[in-house]
Protein backbone atom coordinates (compact mmCIF):
# COMPACT_ATOMS: atom_id res chain seq x y z
CA UNK A 1 0.00 0.00 0.00
CA UNK A 2 1.81 3.09 -1.21
CA UNK A 3 1.08 6.60 -0.13
CA UNK A 4 0.39 7.64 -3.73
CA UNK A 5 -3.29 7.82 -4.50
CA UNK A 6 -4.28 6.26 -7.83
CA UNK A 7 -5.33 8.80 -10.48
CA UNK A 8 -8.43 6.81 -11.31
CA UNK A 9 -10.71 4.69 -9.20
CA UNK A 10 -11.92 4.61 -5.62
CA UNK A 11 -9.96 4.63 -2.37
CA UNK A 12 -11.58 4.51 1.06
CA UNK A 13 -9.63 5.72 4.07
CA UNK A 14 -11.28 4.31 7.15
CA UNK A 15 -10.85 2.36 10.35
CA UNK A 16 -12.40 -1.08 10.97
CA UNK A 17 -14.45 0.02 14.00
CA UNK A 18 -15.69 3.33 12.59
CA UNK A 19 -19.44 3.20 12.06
CA UNK A 20 -19.16 6.08 9.63
CA UNK A 21 -16.62 4.19 7.57
CA UNK A 22 -18.84 1.11 7.69
CA UNK A 23 -21.62 3.18 6.13
CA UNK A 24 -19.42 3.89 3.12
CA UNK A 25 -18.27 0.26 2.81
CA UNK A 26 -21.90 -0.91 2.76
CA UNK A 27 -22.79 1.73 0.15
CA UNK A 28 -19.89 0.79 -2.13
CA UNK A 29 -20.74 -2.93 -1.87
CA UNK A 30 -24.44 -2.27 -2.54
CA UNK A 31 -23.47 -0.47 -5.76
CA UNK A 32 -21.04 -3.25 -6.70
CA UNK A 33 -18.13 -0.81 -6.82
CA UNK A 34 -14.49 -1.85 -6.58
CA UNK A 35 -12.28 0.15 -4.29
CA UNK A 36 -8.98 0.09 -2.41
CA UNK A 37 -9.26 0.05 1.36
CA UNK A 38 -6.58 2.02 3.25
CA UNK A 39 -6.98 1.21 6.96
CA UNK A 40 -6.07 4.09 9.26
CA UNK A 41 -4.62 4.12 12.76
CA UNK A 42 -6.63 6.89 14.39
CA UNK A 43 -4.27 6.99 17.35
CA UNK A 44 -1.47 7.98 14.98
CA UNK A 45 -3.00 9.75 12.01
CA UNK A 46 -1.29 9.34 8.67
CA UNK A 47 0.01 12.24 6.59
CA UNK A 48 -2.38 11.15 3.83
CA UNK A 49 -5.42 11.38 6.07
CA UNK A 50 -4.37 14.79 7.39
CA UNK A 51 -3.82 16.02 3.84
CA UNK A 52 -7.16 14.72 2.54
CA UNK A 53 -9.25 15.86 5.50
CA UNK A 54 -7.31 18.76 7.00
CA UNK A 55 -10.31 20.40 8.65
CA UNK A 56 -11.79 17.46 10.56
CA UNK A 57 -8.88 14.98 10.40
CA UNK A 58 -11.40 12.14 10.52
CA UNK A 59 -12.41 9.00 8.70
CA UNK A 60 -14.02 8.10 6.44
CA UNK A 61 -12.60 9.86 3.42
CA UNK A 62 -13.57 8.61 -0.03
CA UNK A 63 -11.23 9.45 -2.87
CA UNK A 64 -12.64 9.17 -6.39
CA UNK A 65 -10.34 9.82 -9.34
CA UNK A 66 -8.00 11.74 -7.05
CA UNK A 67 -10.64 13.99 -5.44
CA UNK A 68 -11.62 13.54 -1.81
CA UNK A 69 -15.07 13.63 -0.23
CA UNK A 70 -15.55 13.80 3.56
CA UNK A 71 -18.45 13.30 5.98
CA UNK A 72 -20.19 9.93 5.69
CA UNK A 73 -23.73 11.07 4.80
CA UNK A 74 -22.29 13.43 2.19
CA UNK A 75 -20.22 10.53 0.82
CA UNK A 76 -23.33 8.33 0.70
CA UNK A 77 -25.19 10.91 -1.38
CA UNK A 78 -22.17 11.36 -3.63
CA UNK A 79 -22.02 7.60 -4.29
CA UNK A 80 -25.79 7.51 -4.85
CA UNK A 81 -25.74 10.41 -7.30
CA UNK A 82 -22.66 9.28 -9.20
CA UNK A 83 -23.83 5.67 -9.63
CA UNK A 84 -27.63 5.83 -9.78
CA UNK A 85 -28.02 2.65 -11.82
CA UNK A 86 -30.34 2.37 -14.82
CA UNK A 87 -33.17 4.92 -14.29
CA UNK A 88 -32.02 5.40 -10.71
CA UNK A 89 -32.93 1.79 -10.00
CA UNK A 90 -30.27 1.22 -7.39
CA UNK A 91 -30.65 4.48 -5.45
CA UNK A 92 -30.46 4.71 -1.68
CA UNK A 93 -32.58 7.84 -1.60
CA UNK A 94 -36.09 7.66 -3.08
CA UNK A 95 -37.04 9.77 -6.10
CA UNK A 96 -39.84 11.76 -4.47
CA UNK A 97 -38.65 15.01 -2.81
CA UNK A 98 -40.89 14.59 0.24
CA UNK A 99 -39.72 11.01 0.84
CA UNK A 100 -36.12 12.20 0.35
CA UNK A 101 -36.59 14.94 2.93
CA UNK A 102 -37.89 12.37 5.42
CA UNK A 103 -34.97 10.01 4.77
CA UNK A 104 -32.52 12.89 5.28
CA UNK A 105 -34.35 13.87 8.47
CA UNK A 106 -33.97 10.44 10.05
CA UNK A 107 -30.35 10.06 8.95
CA UNK A 108 -29.62 13.49 10.44
CA UNK A 109 -31.36 12.46 13.68
CA UNK A 110 -29.14 9.38 13.88
CA UNK A 111 -26.05 11.61 13.59
CA UNK A 112 -27.38 14.14 16.11
CA UNK A 113 -28.81 11.78 18.72
CA UNK A 114 -27.28 8.31 18.46
CA UNK A 115 -23.58 9.06 17.92
CA UNK A 116 -22.71 11.08 21.02
CA UNK A 117 -25.25 9.39 23.30
CA UNK A 118 -23.85 6.01 22.29
CA UNK A 119 -20.29 7.10 22.99
CA UNK A 120 -21.29 8.55 26.35
CA UNK A 121 -22.72 5.20 27.39
CA UNK A 122 -19.19 3.84 27.73
CA UNK A 123 -17.27 7.09 28.23
CA UNK A 124 -19.24 8.43 31.18
CA UNK A 125 -20.75 7.35 34.48
CA UNK A 126 -23.42 8.52 36.91
CA UNK A 127 -25.69 11.36 35.83
CA UNK A 128 -24.00 11.89 32.44
CA UNK A 129 -24.39 8.22 31.62
CA UNK A 130 -28.03 8.19 32.77
CA UNK A 131 -28.75 11.14 30.47
CA UNK A 132 -26.99 9.39 27.59
CA UNK A 133 -28.99 6.24 28.24
CA UNK A 134 -32.26 8.20 28.14
CA UNK A 135 -31.38 10.01 24.91
CA UNK A 136 -30.03 6.86 23.26
CA UNK A 137 -33.06 4.69 24.05
CA UNK A 138 -35.61 7.43 23.28
CA UNK A 139 -34.00 8.05 19.90
CA UNK A 140 -33.90 4.36 19.01
CA UNK A 141 -37.55 4.01 20.06
CA UNK A 142 -38.40 6.91 17.73
CA UNK A 143 -36.56 5.16 14.93
CA UNK A 144 -38.27 1.87 15.71
CA UNK A 145 -41.59 3.72 15.45
CA UNK A 146 -40.56 5.14 12.09
CA UNK A 147 -39.64 1.65 10.87
CA UNK A 148 -43.05 0.34 11.87
CA UNK A 149 -44.00 -2.84 10.01
CA UNK A 150 -41.79 -2.10 7.02
CA UNK A 151 -38.95 -4.55 6.26
CA UNK A 152 -36.55 -1.62 5.87
CA UNK A 153 -36.60 2.10 6.60
CA UNK A 154 -36.59 2.47 2.84
CA UNK A 155 -39.78 0.40 2.61
CA UNK A 156 -39.32 -2.69 0.46
CA UNK A 157 -35.83 -1.56 -0.46
CA UNK A 158 -32.73 -1.21 1.73
CA UNK A 159 -31.91 2.49 1.61
CA UNK A 160 -30.30 5.62 3.01
CA UNK A 161 -31.61 5.43 6.58
CA UNK A 162 -30.95 1.68 6.77
CA UNK A 163 -27.30 2.27 5.87
CA UNK A 164 -27.09 5.27 8.24
CA UNK A 165 -28.25 3.18 11.21
CA UNK A 166 -27.14 -0.41 10.64
CA UNK A 167 -23.50 0.70 10.83
CA UNK A 168 -23.98 0.98 14.62
CA UNK A 169 -25.04 -2.68 14.93
CA UNK A 170 -21.59 -3.95 15.92
CA UNK A 171 -21.49 -1.35 18.69
CA UNK A 172 -24.90 -2.36 20.12
CA UNK A 173 -23.35 -5.07 22.31
CA UNK A 174 -20.89 -2.52 23.73
CA UNK A 175 -23.67 0.01 24.40
CA UNK A 176 -25.89 -2.73 25.86
CA UNK A 177 -23.28 -3.86 28.38
CA UNK A 178 -21.92 -0.39 29.24
CA UNK A 179 -25.35 1.12 29.72
CA UNK A 180 -27.24 -1.97 31.01
CA UNK A 181 -29.79 -1.41 28.28
CA UNK A 182 -31.29 -4.80 27.37
CA UNK A 183 -31.86 -3.67 23.79
CA UNK A 184 -33.18 -7.07 22.65
CA UNK A 185 -36.14 -6.80 24.99
CA UNK A 186 -36.71 -3.05 24.67
CA UNK A 187 -36.38 -2.80 20.88
CA UNK A 188 -37.51 -6.12 19.39
CA UNK A 189 -38.55 -4.76 15.99
CA UNK A 190 -35.32 -2.86 15.57
CA UNK A 191 -33.23 -5.90 16.52
CA UNK A 192 -35.21 -7.97 13.99
CA UNK A 193 -34.43 -5.31 11.39
CA UNK A 194 -30.71 -5.57 12.25
CA UNK A 195 -30.81 -9.35 11.62
CA UNK A 196 -32.64 -8.76 8.33
CA UNK A 197 -29.97 -6.27 7.22
CA UNK A 198 -27.20 -8.68 8.24
CA UNK A 199 -28.53 -11.14 5.66
CA UNK A 200 -27.28 -8.72 3.01
CA UNK A 201 -23.72 -9.45 1.96
CA UNK A 202 -22.82 -5.74 1.92
CA UNK A 203 -23.73 -5.48 5.60
CA UNK A 204 -22.30 -8.76 6.87
CA UNK A 205 -18.99 -8.04 5.11
CA UNK A 206 -18.70 -4.56 6.60
CA UNK A 207 -19.80 -5.17 10.20
CA UNK A 208 -16.97 -6.21 12.54
CA UNK A 209 -17.39 -8.79 15.33
CA UNK A 210 -19.23 -7.10 18.23
CA UNK A 211 -16.90 -8.79 20.75
CA UNK A 212 -13.89 -7.33 18.92
CA UNK A 213 -15.56 -3.92 19.15
CA UNK A 214 -16.09 -4.39 22.90
CA UNK A 215 -12.38 -5.17 23.41
CA UNK A 216 -11.51 -2.15 21.29
CA UNK A 217 -13.70 0.05 23.51
CA UNK A 218 -11.75 -1.19 26.55
CA UNK A 219 -8.49 -0.21 24.81
CA UNK A 220 -9.91 3.24 23.99
CA UNK A 221 -10.99 3.72 27.61
CA UNK A 222 -7.45 2.99 28.73
CA UNK A 223 -6.01 5.30 26.09
CA UNK A 224 -8.27 8.18 27.18
CA UNK A 225 -7.69 7.46 30.84
CA UNK A 226 -11.35 6.67 31.52
CA UNK A 227 -12.16 4.47 34.50
CA UNK B 1 -44.57 33.02 -11.03
CA UNK B 2 -45.16 29.55 -9.65
CA UNK B 3 -48.79 28.76 -8.87
CA UNK B 4 -49.49 29.09 -5.16
CA UNK B 5 -49.43 25.48 -4.05
CA UNK B 6 -50.32 25.96 -0.43
CA UNK B 7 -46.78 26.75 0.69
CA UNK B 8 -46.28 28.05 4.22
CA UNK B 9 -43.25 28.81 6.38
CA UNK B 10 -43.64 28.68 10.14
CA UNK B 11 -40.90 30.77 11.68
CA UNK B 12 -39.67 33.88 13.45
CA UNK B 13 -37.84 36.91 12.04
CA UNK B 14 -34.59 36.64 14.03
CA UNK B 15 -33.87 33.04 13.00
CA UNK B 16 -31.22 32.54 10.30
CA UNK B 17 -32.59 29.03 9.76
CA UNK B 18 -36.00 30.46 8.90
CA UNK B 19 -34.36 32.96 6.55
CA UNK B 20 -32.91 30.10 4.55
CA UNK B 21 -36.31 28.65 3.73
CA UNK B 22 -37.59 32.08 2.69
CA UNK B 23 -34.53 32.94 0.58
CA UNK B 24 -34.84 29.61 -1.25
CA UNK B 25 -38.55 30.16 -1.95
CA UNK B 26 -37.82 33.71 -3.11
CA UNK B 27 -35.14 32.49 -5.51
CA UNK B 28 -37.62 29.96 -6.91
CA UNK B 29 -40.26 32.72 -7.15
CA UNK B 30 -42.68 30.62 -5.10
CA UNK B 31 -45.42 32.47 -3.23
CA UNK B 32 -45.81 31.41 0.39
CA UNK B 33 -47.58 32.38 3.57
CA UNK B 34 -45.36 33.32 6.50
CA UNK B 35 -46.76 32.21 9.84
CA UNK B 36 -45.09 33.98 12.76
CA UNK B 37 -44.38 31.49 15.55
CA UNK B 38 -45.23 32.64 19.07
CA UNK B 39 -42.18 30.83 20.56
CA UNK B 40 -42.99 31.43 24.25
CA UNK B 41 -44.99 29.27 24.61
CA UNK B 42 -44.53 27.17 21.47
CA UNK B 43 -47.65 26.97 19.34
CA UNK B 44 -49.80 23.86 18.88
CA UNK B 45 -48.91 23.98 15.19
CA UNK B 46 -45.17 23.86 15.93
CA UNK B 47 -45.49 21.05 18.48
CA UNK B 48 -47.65 19.03 16.09
CA UNK B 49 -45.61 19.60 12.94
CA UNK B 50 -42.16 19.17 14.50
CA UNK B 51 -42.71 16.87 17.48
CA UNK B 52 -39.12 15.59 17.51
CA UNK B 53 -37.26 18.90 17.80
CA UNK B 54 -40.09 21.43 18.34
CA UNK B 55 -38.06 23.99 16.38
CA UNK B 56 -38.55 26.48 13.56
CA UNK B 57 -38.52 26.64 10.61
CA UNK B 58 -41.15 24.24 9.42
CA UNK B 59 -42.03 24.32 5.73
CA UNK B 60 -45.52 23.19 4.80
CA UNK B 61 -46.19 22.09 1.25
CA UNK B 62 -49.60 20.62 0.34
CA UNK B 63 -50.12 20.08 4.06
CA UNK B 64 -46.87 18.12 4.56
CA UNK B 65 -44.38 19.46 7.11
CA UNK B 66 -40.67 19.46 6.34
CA UNK B 67 -38.16 20.26 9.13
CA UNK B 68 -34.48 21.21 9.48
CA UNK B 69 -33.33 24.18 7.38
CA UNK B 70 -30.77 22.37 5.22
CA UNK B 71 -33.28 19.62 4.47
CA UNK B 72 -35.91 22.27 3.68
CA UNK B 73 -33.62 24.08 1.23
CA UNK B 74 -32.82 20.81 -0.57
CA UNK B 75 -36.54 19.93 -0.66
CA UNK B 76 -37.32 23.31 -2.22
CA UNK B 77 -34.54 22.81 -4.78
CA UNK B 78 -35.76 19.31 -5.69
CA UNK B 79 -39.45 20.30 -5.91
CA UNK B 80 -39.26 23.49 -7.99
CA UNK B 81 -36.71 22.35 -10.52
CA UNK B 82 -37.41 24.64 -13.47
CA UNK B 83 -36.26 27.85 -11.77
CA UNK B 84 -32.90 28.82 -10.25
CA UNK B 85 -31.09 25.63 -9.27
CA UNK B 86 -29.68 26.00 -5.76
CA UNK B 87 -27.37 22.98 -5.48
CA UNK B 88 -24.77 22.48 -8.24
CA UNK B 89 -25.49 19.97 -10.98
CA UNK B 90 -22.28 17.96 -10.60
CA UNK B 91 -22.23 15.36 -7.76
CA UNK B 92 -18.72 16.33 -6.65
CA UNK B 93 -19.59 20.05 -6.51
CA UNK B 94 -22.73 19.11 -4.56
CA UNK B 95 -20.64 17.16 -2.06
CA UNK B 96 -18.35 20.17 -1.59
CA UNK B 97 -21.31 22.55 -1.15
CA UNK B 98 -22.87 20.20 1.42
CA UNK B 99 -19.51 19.93 3.21
CA UNK B 100 -19.20 23.71 3.63
CA UNK B 101 -22.82 24.05 4.78
CA UNK B 102 -22.18 21.56 7.59
CA UNK B 103 -18.84 23.21 8.44
CA UNK B 104 -20.45 26.66 8.68
CA UNK B 105 -23.28 25.45 10.93
CA UNK B 106 -21.42 22.94 13.10
CA UNK B 107 -17.90 24.32 13.36
CA UNK B 108 -17.63 28.01 12.43
CA UNK B 109 -20.76 29.77 13.51
CA UNK B 110 -20.80 28.36 17.09
CA UNK B 111 -17.51 30.24 17.63
CA UNK B 112 -19.39 33.56 17.43
CA UNK B 113 -21.56 32.69 20.40
CA UNK B 114 -18.51 31.40 22.25
CA UNK B 115 -16.81 34.73 21.63
CA UNK B 116 -19.80 36.66 22.99
CA UNK B 117 -19.99 34.42 26.05
CA UNK B 118 -16.24 34.51 26.81
CA UNK B 119 -15.32 36.14 30.10
CA UNK B 120 -11.59 36.83 29.81
CA UNK B 121 -9.32 38.45 27.23
CA UNK B 122 -7.41 35.15 26.90
CA UNK B 123 -10.59 33.25 26.12
CA UNK B 124 -11.66 35.90 23.61
CA UNK B 125 -8.25 35.89 21.89
CA UNK B 126 -8.32 32.10 21.57
CA UNK B 127 -11.82 32.05 20.08
CA UNK B 128 -11.04 35.01 17.79
CA UNK B 129 -8.13 33.02 16.37
CA UNK B 130 -10.50 30.15 15.57
CA UNK B 131 -13.00 32.54 13.98
CA UNK B 132 -10.30 34.00 11.73
CA UNK B 133 -8.97 30.54 10.83
CA UNK B 134 -12.50 29.60 9.76
CA UNK B 135 -12.97 32.80 7.78
CA UNK B 136 -9.69 32.06 5.97
CA UNK B 137 -11.02 28.62 5.01
CA UNK B 138 -14.23 30.18 3.75
CA UNK B 139 -12.27 32.78 1.76
CA UNK B 140 -10.47 29.86 0.06
CA UNK B 141 -13.72 27.92 -0.34
CA UNK B 142 -15.21 30.92 -2.13
CA UNK B 143 -12.50 30.59 -4.81
CA UNK B 144 -12.93 26.80 -5.23
CA UNK B 145 -16.72 26.69 -5.13
CA UNK B 146 -17.33 29.96 -6.98
CA UNK B 147 -14.88 29.16 -9.78
CA UNK B 148 -14.39 32.85 -10.50
CA UNK B 149 -18.05 33.82 -10.14
CA UNK B 150 -19.61 36.35 -7.78
CA UNK B 151 -21.15 33.71 -5.55
CA UNK B 152 -20.18 30.48 -3.80
CA UNK B 153 -22.67 29.05 -6.28
CA UNK B 154 -20.71 30.50 -9.21
CA UNK B 155 -22.80 32.79 -11.42
CA UNK B 156 -25.91 32.57 -9.29
CA UNK B 157 -26.78 32.47 -5.59
CA UNK B 158 -26.40 28.87 -4.45
CA UNK B 159 -26.57 26.58 -1.44
CA UNK B 160 -23.54 27.86 0.45
CA UNK B 161 -24.52 31.48 -0.30
CA UNK B 162 -27.86 30.81 1.40
CA UNK B 163 -26.35 28.94 4.36
CA UNK B 164 -23.61 31.48 5.10
CA UNK B 165 -25.66 34.46 3.96
CA UNK B 166 -28.37 33.68 6.51
CA UNK B 167 -25.79 34.12 9.29
CA UNK B 168 -24.63 37.56 8.07
CA UNK B 169 -27.07 39.54 10.17
CA UNK B 170 -25.88 37.81 13.34
CA UNK B 171 -22.24 38.08 12.30
CA UNK B 172 -22.71 41.84 11.96
CA UNK B 173 -24.39 41.91 15.39
CA UNK B 174 -21.40 40.06 16.91
CA UNK B 175 -19.06 42.55 15.23
CA UNK B 176 -20.98 45.52 16.63
CA UNK B 177 -21.49 44.08 20.12
CA UNK B 178 -17.93 42.85 20.56
CA UNK B 179 -15.90 45.23 18.42
CA UNK B 180 -14.30 42.24 16.67
CA UNK B 181 -14.00 42.76 12.91
CA UNK B 182 -14.81 39.33 11.49
CA UNK B 183 -15.49 39.99 7.80
CA UNK B 184 -12.39 42.15 7.57
CA UNK B 185 -11.97 43.46 4.03
CA UNK B 186 -8.18 43.56 4.45
CA UNK B 187 -7.89 39.99 5.69
CA UNK B 188 -10.74 38.42 3.70
CA UNK B 189 -11.42 40.64 0.67
CA UNK B 190 -13.50 38.16 -1.34
CA UNK B 191 -15.65 37.22 1.64
CA UNK B 192 -16.22 40.85 2.65
CA UNK B 193 -17.23 41.83 -0.90
CA UNK B 194 -19.45 38.76 -1.14
CA UNK B 195 -21.16 39.70 2.15
CA UNK B 196 -22.14 43.12 0.83
CA UNK B 197 -23.34 41.51 -2.40
CA UNK B 198 -25.53 38.97 -0.56
CA UNK B 199 -27.18 41.60 1.63
CA UNK B 200 -28.08 43.60 -1.48
CA UNK B 201 -29.52 40.56 -3.29
CA UNK B 202 -33.30 40.87 -3.72
CA UNK B 203 -34.19 37.39 -2.47
CA UNK B 204 -32.21 38.02 0.73
CA UNK B 205 -32.86 41.72 1.35
CA UNK B 206 -36.59 41.23 1.80
CA UNK B 207 -36.13 38.74 4.65
CA UNK B 208 -32.99 40.02 6.36
CA UNK B 209 -34.00 41.88 9.53
CA UNK B 210 -32.89 45.45 10.14
CA UNK B 211 -29.58 45.59 12.05
CA UNK B 212 -30.81 47.72 14.99
CA UNK B 213 -33.74 45.41 15.57
CA UNK B 214 -31.28 42.50 15.63
CA UNK B 215 -28.91 44.33 18.01
CA UNK B 216 -31.75 44.87 20.45
CA UNK B 217 -32.83 41.25 20.20
CA UNK B 218 -29.22 40.07 20.46
CA UNK B 219 -28.58 42.10 23.61
CA UNK B 220 -31.67 40.66 25.31
CA UNK B 221 -30.74 37.11 24.31
CA UNK B 222 -27.12 37.55 25.46
CA UNK B 223 -28.23 38.88 28.84
CA UNK B 224 -30.55 35.91 29.26
CA UNK B 225 -27.83 33.40 28.33
CA UNK B 226 -25.23 35.01 30.63
CA UNK B 227 -27.69 35.02 33.53
CA UNK B 228 -28.52 31.37 32.93
CA UNK B 229 -24.86 30.30 32.72
CA UNK B 230 -23.81 32.19 35.86
CA UNK B 231 -26.76 30.77 37.73
CA UNK B 232 -25.48 27.19 37.15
Amino acid sequence: MGSDLPEKGLVLLSSWASMFGIRVMIALEEKGLEYEYWGQDLGNKSATLLRLNPIHKKVPVLVHDGRSICESLIILQYIDETWPGADGASCFLPADPLARSRARFWADLIDKKITDAGANLWMTKGEAQAEAKKEFMESLKLLEGELGEKPYFGGETFGFVDIALVCFASWFHTYDVSGSLNMEAELPKLMAWVKRCQERESVSKALPDPLKVYDFMLILKKRYGIE
Amino acid sequence: MAESEDVKVLGAWPSPFVMRARIALNLKKVDYEFIAETMHPKSELLLKSNPVYKKIPVLFHKGNPICESLIIVQYIDETWTSVHPILPADPYDRAIARFWAVYIDDKWNPRMREYNMANTDEERAAVAEQIFAGAKLLEEAFQTCGKGGKWFGGDAVGYVDIVLGSWLGWIRVTEKMSGLKILDGDKFPQLAAWADRVCAEEAVKSVMPEINKMLEFGATMMARLKAASSAK
